[in-house]
């Protein structure tokens, strides 16, 4: 689950990184107070930056400065309900304005292979980080933390020393990395990431001028698998950034994907599910969606999953491809019937079980006397007949 | 021979008197798989099973009292890393995880443990393996299987299945099929069983079965390259047509940064001289024209 900015920044702080002050204003006159406070804490400008998990929001001009209250305020207005990648901008951050003098990349990130935390690191911060990396691999420096011991003090330093960072920045480099360790460790995230990370000067009142290093952007994205152990970052959930459809799949446990196309497909496992969508496409047709009910499914899963389904109006056919194991064809034989019965629209279906309780599936089946449902044996023939189906309905419609 | 598991299998269930522990620790008897005991915290003193096992509260008893080699984990998510960790202290030394959902940061530390003790896991949430005719454990349905040469590792269930089922219809017979299980950290990669699969004098050939996202495949095909040049692979990997950025099911199924691609995958298997197949239902014939005989 990724993380809004402003929520990321809350628990970054919780652990005591260095975040700039901010609000959140879902208003241009709640913009436009949090501007206030700013300049008049001599602030010269303030930064206004859309709330959404899409990527690339200040080249879509969701991240502007503004100089005056008033300005907050007009700027926010034009952020707020803007449209980005079909997510439209519900809230805006502000916060003082930072006067950067460097910019680094740092992030903690779990690295599949070597089963463990990565740090990982770039002197060339606040562009996008995948850019570099296709660009100059080289660029990206790479640190692993101990699995058990995390991330020390040594592995730290070496990354700032990688950076070039110097040594009038190191405790506070220091504190930082281990800190989005313990951000990481605290919440269960996959990925902790600051971008950038920046040398920042502040001048006092009297004109003194310091450095310090701050966190001005923040993502995180926690493991799914870990949420139900944080009730308060599972409320950090931005369902309004969400599809419907999604939502309602994922509190029946179900895992679902909308596409483009007109076969709706019902599978169990992932690995078989994606399978199933690649052969409706290399025979020729479009899936309308990637939906694994998982193991164990019973028929009450089976019913959701139908909904979810024909939720979806371009979809003129069904393919149910189940290999059972875990599941058992019967249980699911029964759930398909229970759900024809109770659904109002109709769309041919085509079913294979296989596996385990694959006869006593097929004994249900023919017993339900549904003329729009068909049964297969193999997995290819079931696709066709699932494409043959779609294109047909496709016609008559 | 065969890998993992076999005639010499002792099996410790963990989880034995739960609903899915209770059924698949039926079907692993029922398929021939010796079960010696099975383990549930409080439970102790009863028996399972038709061929009844005794039921320990402790590995430690289980293995002291039977001689488990082999443990199998059907204990929900919350308290499967313990449920491995305990496995591992009681000196088993094959553990396999059925268990789906459990944090990655938890199978960190776990799999630290168990490598430092020198056991081998397999999984989490995965199928487990059967090794044909002698022994299965997990989940793996026993009756799609032709007893034969051909090993088949792979990152899913289901869709591992319905190869194996390919690979029966057509007559060529499998020694042991492992699922190595789709989650983002787990104990065993495909390099490791590949690595046992060339030194069983049983398999002579190879089935990998991939998936999007990772770099699993591509370092799996970089290591048939360097280490098993003449033995006959084939593959197939799925999630070809996905949309990138979206986690498809599996967690370690997303495709992001262009990384990890079916296309990366297909081209870095097919450089080390691996046949990648379109559908499940071609590996067959790849395998025949690769010189693999039907059983």
């Amino acid at each position: 689950m990724k993380l809004q900015e402003y929520h990321a920044k809350t628990l970054l702080r919780a652990q005591g990184l260095p975040v700039p002050d901010y609000a959140v204003a879902q208003t241009p006159d709640e913009a436009r107070a949090a501007a206030q406070t700013y300049l008049s804490a001599g602030a010269g400008k303030v930064v206004i930056k859309a709330q959404v998990l899409v990527g690339g929001r200040g080249k879509a001009g969701g991240v502007k400065l503004a100089a005056s209250a008033d300005a907050a305020a007009q700027v926010a207005a034009q952020i707020l309900g803007m449209d980005i990648k079909g997510t439209t901008v519900q809230r805006v951050l502000v916060g003082p304005a930072a006067d950067i003098v460097a910019e680094f990349y740092l992030a903690c990130v779990l690295d599949r292979s070597a089963r463990t935390v990565m740090l990982m690191g770039s002197a060339e911060g606040g562009v996008e980080i995948e850019v570099v990396a296709a660009e100059r691999p080289d660029a990206i420096k790479q640190i692993h933390a101990h699995p058990m011991l995390g991330l020390l003090d040594h592995h730290a330093r070496r990354m700032a020393f990688a950076l070039g960072l110097g040594t009038t920045h190191m405790r506070e480099f220091v504190a930082i990395a281990r800190g989005l360790y313990a951000t990481m460790i605290a919440n269960d995230a996959d990925l902790v990431e600051i971008n950038p990370l920046a040398i920042v000067r502040e001048t006092a009142a009297d004109g003194t001028q310091t450095q310090a290093l701050q966190c001005l952007d923040a993502k995180i994205t926690i493991d799914d698998s870990a949420l139900e152990r944080h009730p308060d970052v599972a409320a950090m959930r931005d369902i309004a950034e969400e599809d419907p459809v999604d939502v309602q799949a994922r509190e029946q446990g179900l895992s679902f994907i909308r596409l483009d196309g007109n076969i709706g497909c019902m599978v169990n496992g992932a690995g078989l599910a994606m399978t199933t969508m690649d052969l409706i496409k290399r025979a020729g047709g479009e899936p309308a969606n990637f939906l694994d009910i998982g193991g164990g499914a019973k028929s009450d899963k089976v019913a959701a999953a139908m909904s979810l389904i024909l939720a979806d109006v371009s979809v003129k056919a069904i393919l149910v491809n189940i290999f059972g194991g875990i599941a058992r064809g019967d249980e699911v034989a029964h759930g398909l019937v229970e759900a024809r019965r109770a659904q109002s629209r109709h769309v041919p279906m085509v079913v294979r079980i296989v596996g385990t309780n694959a006869d006593e599936a097929a004994r249900i089946l023919a017993e339900a006397g549904d003329p729009d449902l068909q049964t297969a044996q193999s997995l290819d023939q079931a696709v066709e007949m699932a494409v043959a189906a779609a294109t047909q309905a496709q016609v008559a419609a | 021979m065969s890998i993992l598991v076999g005639a010499d299998t002792r099996l410790l269930v963990q989880g034995i008197t739960g609903r899915e522990g209770a059924f698949h620790a039926q079907q692993m008897q029922d398929y021939g798989t010796n079960v010696v005991a099975g383990m549930t915290p409080g439970k102790g003193g009863q028996y399972a099973l038709e061929r009844p096992v005794p039921v320990f509260n402790t590995c430690q008893e289980a293995v002291a009292q039977t001689g488990a080699n082999t443990s199998v984990i059907y204990v929900p998510a919350s308290g499967a890393p313990d449920a491995i960790l305990e496995a591992t202290d009681a000196g088993i030394k094959t553990i396999f995880c059925i268990t789906e959902h459990i944090p990655a940061l938890d199978m960190m530390k776990v799999v630290h443990v168990v490598d430092q003790a020198g056991a081998r896991l397999v999984g989490p949430n995965c199928p487990g393996a059967t090794s044909v005719g002698t022994a299965k454990v997990g989940i793996i349905p026993g009756t799609i299987h032709k007893r034969g040469h051909v090993g088949v590792v792979s990152r899913s269930g289901t869709l591992t299945y319905e190869v194996v089922e390919a690979l029966t219809e057509a007559g060529i017979g499998q020694s042991t099929c492992v699922g190595i299980g789709g989650d983002p950290i787990n104990g065993s990669n495909f390099i490791d069983i590949l690595a046992l699969f060339r030194d069983d004098p049983e398999t002579e050939a190879v089935v990998l079965i991939g998936e999007i996202g990772g770099d699993g495949e591509e370092r799996a095909a970089e290591w048939i390259a360097a280490n098993m040049p003449r033995t006959p692979v084939a593959s197939f990997i799925a999630g070809r047509t996905a949309p990138p950025g979206r986690r498809m099911g599996h967690a370690g199924a997303i495709i992001s940064g262009g990384r990890g691609t079916a296309q990366s995958k297909v081209a870095a298997l097919e450089a080390a001289g691996v046949r990648v197949a379109q559908a499940p239902s071609q590996i067959p014939q790849l395998l025949l024209e690769m010189g693999v005989r039907r059983s």
